[in-house]
C-alpha cells in the first residue's frame, strides 16, 4: 500500500515536472506545476511530515502558484513560435547524461548516519507540528527571526520594484 | 517500506528536470517555475533524510526553504513586471542589458 502510494506520487510528480518544462502555453505549465506541488505534498505525508504537507499545499499551491498565474494573466503573453533555447538539443543531451550518472551513483551507494533524537514513535505521540514547533522556537529561533526579516525585505523590495511610476518619477528620470 | 535511495533518486530526477528547464526555456516566468521544481526536489531530499535519520532538523530547514521560495517568487515576478513595462519581452535571451 505504502509502496503503491509512493509509486503513484513519484511517477505523477516526475511526469508533471517534465510537462512544466516541456509544455508550450505558460498557463498549462502553471497547472502542471500545481500537480507537481500537490503530489510532493502527498510524499511528505508518506514521510510523516503532515505539517509540512499542509504548508506545502497552503503556501506553495495556494499562494506562490496563484502569484505566478496572476502575473501570467496580467502580462497576457503571446507564446512565441520558438519557445526553447536555440541550442536546446545539446543542453538536453548533457543534462540527461549528468542525471543518468547521478542516478547510477545514488542507487549504488549506501545511506546511513548518526540517528537524531526524534524517532517516529516520539514524533507521532504529539504530532509533527508539535515536534517542529518545539524545535523551531528553541534551537532555531535565530534562523526563524532572520527569515522574518528576509520576508519583510522581500515584500518591501517587490512593492518598490513593481509600483507604478508617478509623473514625478518620470520627470526625475528625464531631467 | 520504501528505501531511502528511492526518495533520493526521485529528488535527483526532479532536480535535473528543473535544471534542464532553467537552461532550455526562453520565457522568464517558466524559468522561475523550473527554479521552484528544483527547490521542491531539495525539499523532498531534506524531508526524506529527516524521516530516515530520525531528526526534525530537515523538516525545519524545508520550512525555511519554502519561505525563501516565497520571497524569491515575489521579487522575481516584480522584476518581470518592471522589465515587461519597459516594452521588452519576457524572453531571457532578449534581456541582455543591465542599463539602457
Amino acid at each position: 500500500m505504502v509502496l503503491a502510494f509512493f509509486a503513484y506520487c513519484s511517477l505523477v510528480s516526475i511526469v508533471a515536472g517534465f510537462l512544466t518544462v516541456a509544455l508550450k502555453n505558460p498557463v498549462h505549465c502553471g497547472i502542471a506545476l500545481l500537480t507537481l506541488l500537490l503530489h510532493v505534498a502527498g510524499l511528505f505525508v508518506l514521510l510523516n511530515a503532515e505539517f509540512l504537507a499542509m504548508v506545502q499545499i497552503i503556501v506553495y499551491a495556494g499562494a506562490i502558484l496563484v502569484l505566478y498565474l496572476f502575473v501570467l494573466m496580467l502580462l497576457n503573453l503571446k507564446t512565441d513560435e520558438r519557445y526553447l533555447h536555440s541550442r536546446f538539443a545539446l543542453i538536453l543531451f548533457a543534462a540527461v547524461a549528468i542525471c543518468g550518472e547521478l542516478l547510477l551513483l545514488i542507487v549504488g551507494s549506501p545511506f546511513g548516519g548518526l540517528k537524531g533524537d526524534a524517532p517516529t514513535e516520539v514524533v507521532l505521540k504529539d504530532g509533527a507540528s508539535y515536534a517542529i514547533g518545539i524545535k523551531m522556537f528553541s534551537d532555531y529561533l535565530l534562523q526563524f527571526e532572520i527569515i522574518g526579516v528576509f520576508l519583510t525585505g522581500a515584500i518591501v523590495g517587490a512593492i518598490v520594484l513593481a509600483k507604478t511610476p508617478t509623473s514625478a518619477d518620470i520627470d526625475n528620470r528625464e531631467g | 517500506m520504501v528505501p531511502l535511495s528511492a526518495y533520493v533518486a526521485l529528488s535527483a530526477t526532479l532536480f535535473a528536470t528543473g535544471l534542464i528547464g532553467v537552461l532550455i526555456r526562453r520565457n522568464f516566468i517558466i524559468v522561475l517555475m523550473a527554479v521552484e521544481i528544483m527547490l521542491n526536489a531539495a525539499n523532498i531530499n531534506l524531508v526524506a533524510f529527516s524521516h530516515y535519520l530520525e531528526s526534525m532538523t530537515g523538516q525545519i530547514v524545508a520550512l525555511f526553504v519554502i519561505a525563501i521560495a516565497g520571497g524569491e517568487a515575489a521579487v522575481g515576478l516584480a522584476i518581470i513586471i518592471v522589465v515587461f513595462r519597459g516594452k521588452i519581452s519576457t524572453n531571457v535571451d532578449e534581456i541582455n542589458l543591465l542599463k539602457w
